[in-house]
């Protein structure tokens, strides 16, 4: 029987349960020096010059500035399009362009030294007005490049809007909805250590999503060839698309070469809520129409997307937004247009869900709102325009093909889970006693893409010579299960014992290539590699048993129940992977044994239905989420147990934004949530219980059939619990309410809409 | 330089440090023990952990001065040999973790809140497990790990 689809308890657990995780910060590096960087406070200023001076008097001290740095600025890949001339310089020379921006580097035999001096380096500011706001910057009044003279980092979709895009509609909604900007808050801070050779080689470890990826840029910025750089990517606590390879580690790894030193940095808490890129951050206009009876007809969605003082992947996301912007829905006509501008802050990245929560967040909301407008149940508006299931593969106005889906099965799986009947008739009870706590309903339908930009994973399998497997992947897992679940795809494979299988990743000496984890693209395309290069030594090892066996290959098979060889037809002889490896390890012909391929394949698209219960305060406008059913299909399940644990993780994410998360900026510019004591992500107090339903409808775009399942929780759970909110404020009148709905924003919508 | 003598997992431990030190920095740094993690500096995640005299504190908000002559435990400390703990096993068994960095800082604070309340309710458990954070899982199977626990009597 296939160990797929089995509740597989993790293989990697034990080392963290024993405290033996090996994350960077836990690496021996013997004689390694400290690096503390210093920030500037303020959002905007020009540096008119740093004194070093007093830092210096301090034994053991080193001070680096921007113009000792001879490092190449940190810039976007060309495919993202994002304007040049808004590189990052690693370390800030004339002007500071965002409250956490480098400005001056210290080294130091010891963490508590380097504070102390890092507090020593003065700095000389002049401050500049700052542009804290999108709407601030698309003004193009204050200018973070002068040179530019446009704050715009990256534009897609419609250069013209159709004026007549909404002249069949009988009822058109509209509203803005701000994705607030929020950050990934990995538990674990970022770390890096970097280390140079005899033989003139860096050893970079950096505690990052996408190993291979940042081999080459820091290959690429230190002016080195990929090969004289090594990346080792070990135990990373979190990332949630945030933590790829920043300008910090690259200066680690400058600094290794410049000092002929080992040297490492780990960043507190209020460096990492300043300096590790963050997320959201876009403001959505929409404006939905269609028929009185329900039927929507067009749909129009403008992006303006904030980059962050040095635009990346966060200014290319508002196109990400855009391709998913009718989700489940079968909307004759969509318009999207996207703007994408710089702003003195943290820059932006990708953060679980990235891009495709936006576009939930607000279709979803203009479906109740329209839905409320034509006085029909939002259940049914959602029904009444879904995507069929027959109509798979979907090519959408926008320019995605969808795979598979079945949005009206998953829509009628969480009606029924939860009693929706039932809930609406406690609801109108509430209602009806006029009771101070209003009980809110709230449903989300979604789609996502994972793997949106279709890309190829690496994977190999070596058979070891006492019999068991290495399978190396190029995809990372920092949470993930990789060694759990990418085992039990070779090991059905192989006819191998799970924990026979070792997976090996994160280290570019030992996985040739890869292209790292994010877009919940691993299993679709590393797991997959992982399963074809298996399949490959199979064949190889049917070959070298027959020669063993003497027999035509042909007349060989691998019986995968007991992990043996034999001819068709006969029990025995046979022979066991333990024996063939150690043959072939004796006659020299153990490298027959070992396949590598790479995977590439188009995205796939999850969805699933969310339906959130929340209970409203109307006194106070404080909220408690009371129940969360979920359906999600991202496919064939490789390992259930895990698969709930990535959605129950992505639920509490969007849960996070919904309710609780928002970075802060003051009007000056400076961050008011610079720690986990200004900035609130649920504890287990603030969450209930989830009720997770599965639903497979396996994807054709891969031989196991699975898709992504790593951000559908966030992309769903967002708009259901605000849904829900709203739903339970609906007879005071409120129509909308300011996402993190918390106490504050929800009291605010009362008074207003009581007048 | 001050010098401290305790108790670290059975052991007696004797150490000079800096006053300044935490209690944190010198389980990891000064003894090796790098089960303990530090998330967050402000005694809000609860990733630091650990056990002094029975009791769960968060070891970043104590100098290791403080800990002069108590008994301190840490993750090291939990597991008889090759058998986890039962923490640690219902932990494993109910996918309690995922990145497995808050996790030493759970498990110690579950085996405290074991001791003083061995069956507690869902939502005794979520209010006492308050001050760890996890951004991984949810917490839904972090819930379960410690019912099961305290089903086995841990």
């Amino acid at each position: 029987m296939s160990i797929l689809g089995n509740r597989v308890v993790r293989l990697e657990d034990p080392r963290f349960l024993r405290g033996e995780g090996r994350y960077v910060e836990n690496l021996d590096l013997e004689g390694a020096l400290s690096v503390t960087f210093v920030r500037s406070p303020l959002a905007h200023a020009r540096v008119n010059g740093v004194d070093v001076s007093a830092a210096l008097e301090l034994p053991n001290v080193q001070v680096f500035t921007g113009a000792d740095v001879d490092a190449h600025p940190f810039g976007p890949p060309p495919h993202w399009h994002i304007t040049t001339g808004m590189e990052r310089p690693l370390v800030a020379r004339d002007v500071a362009r965002f409250a956490g921006d480098i400005v001056a580097v210290v080294v130091s035999e010891d963490r508590a030294s380097g504070l102390d001096a890092s507090e020593l380096v003065i700095v000389d500011y002049d401050p500049l007005p700052a542009a804290l706001s999108v709407e601030e910057a698309v003004k193009d009044d204050v200018l973070l490049f002068p040179a530019l003279g446009s704050n715009v980092a990256n534009r897609g979709g419609a250069d013209d809007l159709d004026d007549r895009l909404f002249d069949e509609c009988e009822i058109v909604v509209s509203g803005v909805l701000v994705s607030q900007r929020m950050v990934a808050a990995p538990l674990e801070p970022r770390s890096a250590a970097a280390v140079v050779g005899d033989d003139g080689r860096l050893t970079l470890w950096a505690t990052s999503q996408t190993p291979h990826t940042g081999k080459m840029v820091v290959a690429g910025l230190l002016g080195l060839e990929p090969a004289q750089v090594r990346v080792v990517s070990p135990d990373v606590g979190g990332g949630f698309g945030a933590k790829m390879v920043e300008p910090e580690a690259v200066l680690v790894a400058w600094l290794a070469r410049r000092l002929g030193r080992p040297v490492r940095w780990t960043e507190t808490r209020s460096e990492n809520m300043l300096g590790l890129p963050h997320g959201r951050g876009q403001r959505l206009s929409y404006t939905l129409g269609g028929t009185r009876a329900g039927k929507l007809l067009a749909y129009r969605l403008e992006v303006l997307g904030d980059g962050g003082a040095y635009p990346a992947l966060g200014a290319y996301l508002p196109n990400l937004t855009a391709l998913m912007a009718n989700a489940v829905y079968a909307i004759p006509k969509v318009e999207t247009r996207t703007v994408s501008v710089v702003t003195n802050t943290t820059p932006t990245t990708s953060i679980r869900g990235a891009g495709r929560p936006e576009a939930a967040q607000a279709i979803e909301r203009a479906i109740d709102r329209f839905a409320a407008e034509a006085e029909l149940d939002p259940a049914e508006v959602r029904r009444a325009n879904f995507i069929a299931k027959d109509a798979f593969p979907y090519a959408t106005p926008t320019g995605a093909t969808y795979d598979s889906g079945d949005y009206d099965g998953a829509l009628d799986l969480v009606l029924r889970s939860a009693g929706y009947e039932e809930l609406r008739e406690e609801q109108r009870r509430r209602r009806a006693e006029g009771s101070v706590v209003e009980l809110g309903i709230g449903l989300a339908a979604y789609v996502e893409i994972s793997n949106p930009v279709g890309e190829a994973e690496f994977g190999e399998v070596e058979i070891t010579e006492d019999g068991g497997a290495i399978l190396r992947t190029g995809s990372h897992s920092h949470g993930q299960g990789h060694e759990t679940t990418f085992a039990m795809i070779a090991a059905e494979r192989l006819g191998v014992p799970v924990e026979r299988v070792i997976v090996h990743r994160g280290d570019t000496d030992d996985v040739p290539k890869g292209t790292g984890t994010f877009g919940s693209k691993s299993t679709q395309i590393g797991g997959v590699a992982g399963r074809v290069a298996a399949d490959a030594v199979v064949e190889r090892a049917t070959a070298l048993a027959a020669d063993y066996l003497e027999a035509a290959a042909a007349d060989v098979l691998l019986d995968v129940e007991s992990g043996s060889f034999r001819v068709a037809d006969a029990p025995t002889p046979s022979l066991s992977w333990a024996e063939l490896a150690s043959k072939a390890s004796a006659d020299g012909r153990l490298g027959e044994l070992r396949a590598a391929h790479e995977f590439q394949a188009p995205p796939t698209f999850p969805f699933g239905c969310h339906l959130a219960v929340v209970e409203v305060d109307t006194d106070t406008g404080k909220v408690v989420l009371v129940r969360f059913v979920a359906v999600d299909d991202a496919g064939t399940l490789i390992n259930p147990l895990v698969a709930d644990g990535q959605v129950h993780g992505g639920i509490a994410f969007g849960v996070g934004q919904a309710l609780f998360e928002e970075v802060v900026y003051e009007e000056d510019g400076y961050p008011l949530t610079g720690t986990f004591v200004g900035y609130g992500f649920p504890s287990a107090a603030e969450l209930p219980s989830y009720e997770r339903i599965e639903m497979v409808t396996p994807t054709p775009n891969n031989p196991i059939g699975v898709k992504g399942i790593g951000e559908s929780g966030t992309v769903g759970s967002t708009p259901a619990v605000v849904n829900a909110v709203v739903d339970a404020l609906a007879p005071y009148g409120v129509r909308d309410i300011a996402m993190p709905c918390n106490g504050e924003n929800v009291w605010k919508a009362l008074r207003e809409a009581r007048g | 330089m001050t010098n401290v003598a305790l108790t670290v997992n059975g052991e007696r431990r004797e150490a000079d440090v800096e006053p300044r030190q935490l209690l944190v920095y010198f389980l990891r740094d000064q003894l090796g023990l790098k089960g303990t993690n530090v998330g967050c500096d402000t005694s809000s995640c609860g990733a630091c952990t650990v056990l002094v005299d029975g009791e769960s504190v968060k070891s970043c908000t104590v100098l290791a001065v403080q800990a002069d002559g108590s008994d301190v435990t840490t993750i090291e400390g939990l597991a008889a040999g090759d058998d986890l703990h039962p923490v640690q096993q219902a932990f494993h068994e109910q996918h309690g973790l995922q990145c497995g960095f808050c996790t030493p800082g759970f498990v110690m604070a579950t085996v405290s809140l074991l001791r003083e309340s061995p069956s507690p309710s869902e939502s005794e458990i979520r209010q006492a497990l308050e001050g760890n954070l996890c951004r991984c899982t949810g917490y839904h199977n972090i819930v379960r790990a410690v019912e099961a626990a305290a089903k086995a009597g841990a």
